[in-house]
């Protein structure tokens, strides 16, 4: 068949051979017209169906013959599709509903066109829009997709597709402001006021927080045009000009003494004289203020002990003050019996986690609240056992050793605490770990490449009998000797040798239930290509697995043990890591650390893989205990001349990372797809 | 035949190591006491560590601490090749001579200058332990080539440098070479200051200064999370620079500040956004 397209005239003797036009005195013209623009291929499509659908009806074969013509064009692939819906409607329910649903078929996948070119899907956007905020000043922002735009002062969620705009630059380009707008909210104090007895006297609710959030996002627009002047211009041509009923209130609103008390002023006088709805603006999201009063009050009041614990610290430390033993613990300033100037020159010397919780009340409060600067008491500590007790009940074998755990709130261990168990490691498809090299062929090669590289510093031997190079130093010796008459050394070339890299590399890795899916396979598949590029480097290392579920079920899976080649078996269980418990990780880090001091190496490297903080079933791990006693853990570690770094896969950045690892020693990543990719060349950086 | 051609030896050969002469004020903003702090180690002859992230002005307050001491300053930029060879010294042939030439740091040693070691981290351990004897009591270089003990005078000062930023464990300073030194923590500068450095030696107006330092601020907030470190002043001078050269801000400081600072996309796409919306 040639490719030539059917001339106007060729398909309308085409058509009317199939449908017998000229018998029911129907002209071919039109559709044929329509069809000549069409690619050969598409018109033969065109005339295929309506083909078909002659041979159950002359009507129906000109119906999708005449629509085909209009249509074919928008409907490209989905032709056949388009046409077999059709005939489907044509036995259900005849001629009229075929019409009907063949055109809403276009019609919808007109609509999907569109929407794929230009909408903007959340997940698009959000590595970006993180990135974006996390820049800007605050309190951090955890970005959630969800139904609609809205924070409730720690949580940012945006929904999750935007089309209002007219192309796809543009609706991301809403999605970062929209964004901006509602960490603006959290920056310049939309929740340090209490909204409800203005909110009270509107008889619809819904309809007075759309006011007060378009109120709040003129205020606010000015807030960001302070510091950010080209963000604030690109929210003024976003929402185009005030419209006129509006202009005066958003000039009052942008004036720089502004605050959230103005917007509900403002609510007030235009419920005097009656309100409609708000104008619709795509880039004002919505306001919960009940949520995030609720979650602001939380916070304050957990950051506000934050701040008296670390006070009561150091008041401890000073030794003058005796915030401890006073009852009243009066603020610190007064104790130490001297006038501060400043009353937050206490802070300055405070550990990072409580200048954060101090930096935080500031942006909430404005002010640090008094009672915060008063030391706590002396917190009571209660043994939370229970569930504990309960499970160990069900343990019939002996621990393969006892390891202390550090329990902040005591200031004190617990001896014997968790009971470790070294498990068989459960064997995979070896096949798997085939799969994986094959798949990252290209990347694994590229890796080694560059690994090669790095393996060792070439070492010059002087003075060699032979050697790669020669050896000036000696040849001007023995030049030199020879001259005045003595007999020169025969050693006079430089041979180079590689000097070991003396480094040994634990890595532990996490098989909380929490892995499951995506991120253990990206860590198995990390696996599999750290052990092919470490063994082009020739570094000692081991890989070992930990999960668990409580104190008394600390489990460690040896995958790699330093004396275990990579080989079948280490392979298959490398394939079969998965998903289980806990992250009990302050007790795997102590045995693991313990293995790798025992190696001979100069240097030890400790390289958790992990996403998320430390956790364990029943609350008392969870949180800051967990991270008290991790960090404790990995201090020890420290001491005994190991280094820590931790590759974290955690969407919703990882907070607390920095205190547990300290600056410049971990690594978050966004997307667990991308570990494969970037763990290699973090160890490439780490041991370069 | 002469004395040195006897032994096979000349005398020292005084050419490559460049002892720079500052004649003019290089600029420096002080940040806080450095400017102190290191004048007094300079008198007692104590050795000085610079600590601090890439481009936070060590190099040009060594260059100005050099002109305000009036002593000349030798720079080494340590690599990983770097010698013991390469900072003492070594014998060169020349015609039918042997000739020893001294490296940067001997040279500095004899000249009573400032030799500063840049990136000391990147050095060999083998080869950063030829400073020791230079960094306590003894002040004194072993030049063991010639059988040399050469005292150093009283206006040789060393000076090093070292980002802690750093994240190989295999370059971490060993105790012994630390502690041999006064350190100082350098940071990028206060934003005032920084926006008066970035206008001076960018020439540019102060309120395109103020945006830049602004835009760094935001850009170190990434540090860790995208970034392995945020923008430095020098990026900061470079895109003043380029402004001033009559490039539009935007343009400028996609060349000079994100482009150099990250290659995945989300990271570079949140710098733009950056940019964009502080100009
Ligand atoms: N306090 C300062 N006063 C004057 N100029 C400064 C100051 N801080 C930074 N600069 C500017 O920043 C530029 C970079 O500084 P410099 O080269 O000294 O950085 P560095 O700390 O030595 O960085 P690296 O660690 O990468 O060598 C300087 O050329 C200068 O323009
Ligand atoms: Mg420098």
């Amino acid at each position: 068949m040639s490719e030539r397209k059917l001339f106007a005239h060729e398909l309308e003797v085409r058509l009317d051979e199939l449908l017998l036009l000229s018998l029911r005195q129907r002209s071919a013209a039109e559709p044929a017209a329509q069809l000549e623009a069409l690619p050969r291929a598409l018109q033969e499509r065109v005339l295929h169906w309506a083909g078909v659908a002659a041979q159950t009806s002359d009507d129906l074969g000109w119906l999708i013959a005449s629509l085909a013509a209009e249509q074919a064009a928008a409907l490209g692939e989905q032709l056949d599709d388009w046409a077999r819906a059709g005939l489907d409607a044509y036995d259900c329910s005849g001629l009229a509903a075929t019409r009907k649903a063949l055109n809403e078929f276009t019609a919808a996948s007109r609509a999907r066109a569109l929407r794929s070119q230009d909408s903007v899907s959340f997940g698009a956007v959000e590595g970006r829009l993180s990135r974006f905020l996390q820049a800007l000043d605050g309190r951090p922002l955890r970005l959630v997709g969800g139904q609609r735009a809205w924070t409730d002062t720690e949580t940012l969620w945006l929904p999750e597709r935007l089309d209002a705009a007219s192309d796809a630059a543009g609706n991301r380009r809403l999605y970062k402001i929209i964004a901006t707008l509602l960490w603006a909210q959290t920056r310049f104090g939309t929740f340090t006021i209490d909204p409800e007895p203005e909110l009270g006297q509107w008889p619809d609710r819904e309809r007075a927080l759309a006011w007060f959030a378009l109120f709040e996002s003129m205020r606010l627009e000015a807030c960001i045009a302070a510091e950010l002047p080209g963000l604030a211009q690109e929210i003024a041509r976003q929402r185009g000009p005030w419209p006129a009923a509006l202009a005066a209130t958003a000039a009052d609103l942008a004036r720089p003494q502004a605050t959230a008390a103005d917007s509900l002023a403002c609510m007030a006088e235009l419920r005097r004289v009656g309100a409609g709805d708000t104008p619709n603006f795509a880039h004002v999201g919505a306001l919960d203020p009940l949520a995030a009063r609720r979650v602001r009050a939380a916070r304050i009041a957990r950051e506000t002990a934050v701040l008296r614990r670390a006070l009561n610290v150091l008041a401890a430390m000073d030794g003058k003050a005796g915030a401890a033993k006073n009852a009243d613990y009066p603020p610190l300033a007064a104790e130490a019996g001297m006038q501060v100037p400043d009353p937050y020159a206490d802070l300055l010397a405070l550990p990072p986690a409580a200048q954060e919780a101090a930096k935080s009340l500031l942006q909430d409060l404005g002010a640090i609240p008094p009672e915060a600067l008063h030391a706590a008491g002396p917190g009571a500590w209660q043994p939370v056992d229970g569930v504990e007790q309960y499970v160990a009940a069900g343990v019939t074998t002996q621990p393969d050793a006892f390891y202390d755990e550090w329990d902040y709130r005591r200031g004190a261990w617990r001896h014997h605490w968790c009971h470790l168990y070294e498990m068989q490691a459960p064997v995979g498809d070896h096949e798997w770990v085939a799969g994986v090299r094959s798949r990252h062929a290209h990347l694994i090669r590229s890796v080694r490449r560059r690994f090669e590289a790095l393996r060792g510093e070439d070492k010059p031997q002087k003075r060699q009998f032979e050697g790669e190079e020669i050896d000036f130093d000696a040849q001007v010796e023995a030049r030199a000797d020879r001259k005045s008459g003595s007999e020169p050394s025969p050693r006079l070339f430089v041979h180079r040798r590689r000097i070991e890299r003396s480094l040994a590399v634990m890595f532990m890795v996490d098989m909380s239930g929490s892995t499951k899916g995506w991120v253990n396979d990206a860590e198995r598949e990390s696996l599999v290509l750290l052990c092919e590029a470490i063994e082009a480097l020739g570094d000692s290392y081991a890989i070992y697995g930990f999960s668990g579920w409580t104190r008394t079920h600390c489990d460690i899976y040896p995958i790699k043990r330093f004396a275990d080649r990579y080989d079948a078996g280490t392979r298959s269980r490398i394939a079969g890591i998965e998903a289980r418990d806990y992250t009990r990780m302050g007790v795997a880090v102590r045995h693991l650390s313990g293995l790798l001091v025992r190696q001979n190496t100069r240097h030890k490297l400790l390289v958790t893989l992990s996403d998320g903080r430390p956790d364990d079933y029943g609350d008392e791990y969870r949180g800051r205990y967990g991270i008290e006693d991790t960090r404790r853990a990995l201090l020890e570690a420290r001491e005994k001349g190991i280094r820590s770094y931790c590759v974290t896969i955690d969407r919703h950045g990882a907070d607390y990372l920095p205190q547990l690892y300290g600056p410049a020693h971990y690594a978050v990543i966004d997307d667990a797809r991308k570990l494969p990719q970037k763990i290699a060349e973090i160890y490439r950086k780490l041991t370069g | 035949m002469n004395a040195s051609q006897a032994t096979g030896r000349a005398a020292p050969l005084a050419l490559a190591t460049p002892l720079v002469r500052l004649d003019s004020e290089p600029y420096y903003h002080a940040t806080g006491d450095e400017l102190e702090v290191f004048a007094a180690a300079a008198k007692s002859g104590l050795p000085v560590m610079l600590k601090g992230p890439t481009g936070c002005g060590k190099t040009r307050f060594v260059e100005h601490m050099a002109w305000r001491l009036q002593r000349p300053l030798v720079t080494v930029a340590c690599h990983d090749d770097l010698t013991t060879a390469d900072l003492v010294g070594r014998y060169l042939i020349v015609g039918d001579e042997t000739v020893w030439m001294d490296g940067p740091l001997t040279a500095a040693v004899r000249a009573g200058a400032i030799c500063y070691l840049d990136e000391i981290v990147e050095a060999r351990k083998d080869t950063t332990v030829v400073i020791h004897p230079l960094t306590d009591s003894r002040r004194a270089l072993p030049v063991e080539k010639r059988g040399e003990y050469l005292e150093a005078p009283p206006d040789f000062m060393l000076v090093i440098s070292y980002n802690p930023g750093y994240q190989s464990v295999l370059k971490e300073m060993k105790p012994s070479t630390r502690q041999r030194f006064v350190a100082l923590d350098f940071d990028y500068p206060e934003g005032d200051i920084e926006a008066r450095i970035v206008g001076h030696e960018g020439g540019v107006d102060d309120d395109t200064a103020k945006k830049l330092v602004k835009l760094g601020g935001l850009t170190r907030k990434l540090k860790g999370a995208g970034l392995d470190e945020g923008a430095g002043t020098r990026l900061l001078v470079h895109a003043a620079q380029l402004i001033a050269s009559g490039m539009a801000p935007a343009v400028a400081c996609t060349a000079a500040i994100a482009r150099p600072l990250a290659d995945e996309a989300d990271t570079r796409d949140a710098l733009d956004d950056l940019i964009s919306a502080v100009f």
